[in-house]
């Protein structure tokens, strides 16, 4: 019976175990309890967004009151149109600006590189408490529209803008494309319109992913400033209804890995660039 | 060029301008100290406490479990799949951060959370000896988000620790833990440090999840009830702790790029 039971004494079992002790057992621990760790908390937020619904009512109940909620729709659209207004804005001034330094100046590349980590340095609550009395001061105007949102969040997008665009260019060889541009004819900014952004097309839409990813998730300094975007909203309405609040939170995650999917789709690394990304600008 | 130059400066090299300034200022425009002072009494010297080693704590748990992991999901034992999965989840984890990430641990381990009350069913009543707005269960949450940024920043390291000294140490007889002990570890301690340190820097700017979490007593939090409206309400001492964390932040990165220098020493 215990033979049946225990089937370990068998002849070569020491050497099978041997040989199985090199399949780390300890390395395949430690990934099933990481697996364990991210996914616990997406499988309570979905069992949670499905909890606390009276009978007769739909099993995705939360979802539907708050997609149907004209607060949440206004909100979301003005996350929407800031992070376009943000992309567009990233690109104009970055794009140039950038092809520039590789073309013309290159000996300024490590400055750029110096200048575009600094918004991943500074907190967004200190940069926040300096840049509102100045914008404030500077236009009224300006410190009561979504627009300067957008404008702040070029400033989170920078370093993800800056690094896409710089790694594009390294990639093309801009020096020859420009002079055969150039020989044919084309002026600098034609050039710049019809044949680098072309060729730069992984790397801006790798950035504006990432700027996209920034704008929607954005809290601190919308928050502050009183705005009521998509994330102030999430926040609010956990605030008074938590299962609203939690349906919401699944919104997000599957944005945010939308995006990355889209990014990692892309190729080029996409989930290495998105390492450091968004985290020091959401949280 | 210009444009950037101009852009940079309004946006990035004038606020922090007006924080160091302002740091200094009264109301009225004249110098004191006495903003600077403040920093230095209740309730702030608790908030910067707290900050501090909750930052220093969840910098601690995800550097330590990240460098397991990513050590792990490199090993040749472990099926291929893992690891392309693993590092894609964690540019995902690594960005899902703020105010989700707060509803998710409610959802999760709050007081009514998924894993609380199933939890309680099986007899284990984890409040009120737990909570989120605690040391620990807040380091856990901030964890989410520095556990897979350590995982992607970590697996070039290991990379980079070259297979041949791999296979010298053992053909000189050394066994994994022998490897680790005398040739890893050395070598990969001072980016080790380094990214803890970055993880710590990481966590100490974080708001929006402290904020949905219902965290009281932390910096930035203090920063933003002193700003919130209409950014009027005591606009001084918020400038004296945004400019409290500029000088913590700025001590961080001396120590990271110290340790970084280390580091390039036998890793590229």
């Amino acid at each position: 019976m215990a033979q049946v039971t225990v089937p370990v004494a068998r002849p070569g079992s020491h050497r099978l175990r041997r040989a199985r002790s090199r399949v780390p057992i300890w390395h395949m621990l430690w990934v099933v309890l990481g697996a364990l760790f991210f996914l616990v908390p997406i499988y309570s937020v979905v069992e949670f967004s499905l909890q606390g619904i009276l009978p007769g009512q739909n099993v995705f109940h939360w979802y539907l009151t708050v997609f149907d909620d004209p607060n949440f729709r206004s909100a979301f659209w003005l996350s929407v149109q800031i992070s376009l207004e943000t992309v567009a804005a990233s690109l104009v001034l970055m794009v140039p600006t950038v092809f520039w330094v590789h073309l013309r100046l290159p000996g300024l590349r490590p400055v750029m590189d110096l200048v575009s980590v600094l918004p991943f340095v500074v907190p967004p609550i200190v940069l926040i408490v300096g840049l509102a009395p100045f914008i404030k001061s500077l236009s009224i105007w300006l410190f009561v529209r979504p627009e300067v949102l957008s404008l702040i969040y070029v400033v989170f997008a920078l370093p993800f803008m800056y690094r896409a665009l710089d790694a594009g260019l390294r990639a093309i060889d801009l020096q020859t494309l420009t002079e055969a541009a150039e020989s044919l004819g084309a002026s600098l900014p034609r050039t710049l319109v019809r044949v680098i952004i072309p060729n730069l097309r992984a790397a801006i839409i790798g950035g504006s992913l990432l700027a996209v990813a920034i704008s929607m998730g954005e809290f601190t300094v919308a928050s502050l400033m009183g705005f009521n975007t998509f994330s102030v909203y999430t926040f609010d309405i956990g605030m008074s209804t938590a299962y609203e609040g939690v349906a919401l939170t699944f919104v997000s995650f599957l944005l945010v890995w939308g995006i990355m999917l889209a990014l990692y789709l892309l190729g080029r690394g996409g989930a290495g660039a998105a390492a450091v990304a968004i985290t020091d600008e959401k949280k | 060029m210009l444009p950037f130059v101009a852009f940079i400066t309004m946006f990035l090299l004038i606020p922090t301008g007006e924080i160091i300034v302002g740091a200094f200022r009264t109301v009225n425009g004249a110098f004191t100290l006495s903003n600077i002072d403040d920093i230095f009494h209740a309730p702030y010297p608790a908030a910067f406490e707290f900050s501090v080693e909750l930052s220093a704590l969840s910098a601690l748990i995800g550097g330590i479990f990240g460098f397991l992991l990513a050590n792990a999901i490199l090993h040749h034992g472990v099926p291929r799949w893992i690891r392309p999965a693993y590092i894609s989840f964690s540019g995902m984890a690594a960005n899902f951060a703020g105010v989700p990430l707060a509803f998710a641990y409610g959802a999760t381990l709050g007081s009514l959370g998924v894993i609380t009350v199933l939890l309680k069913h099986l007899g284990l009543n984890i409040y009120p000896a737990f909570s989120l707005q605690g040391l620990f269960g807040a380091a856990l949450v901030y964890a989410y988000f520095q556990f897979p940024l350590m995982i992607l920043l970590m697996v070039p390291v290991i990379e980079g620790l070259r297979t041949e000294w791999r296979e010298s140490a053992s053909n000189l007889g050394a066994g994994a833990f022998t490897f680790w002990r005398h040739i890893g570890l050395p070598i990969i301690t001072p980016s080790l440090l380094g990214l803890m340190v970055l993880l710590f820097g990481n966590a100490l700017s974080a708001y929006a999840t402290a904020e949905a979490l219902g965290i009281s007593n932390l910096v930035t939090i203090d920063i933003a009830q002193l700003v919130d409206g209409n950014m009027t309400l005591n606009p001084q001492a918020a400038y004296a702790l945004a400019l409290g964390m500029i000088v913590i932040i700025i001590v961080t990165i001396t120590i990271y790029s110290l340790l970084q220098r280390r580091t390039s020493r036998w890793l590229r």
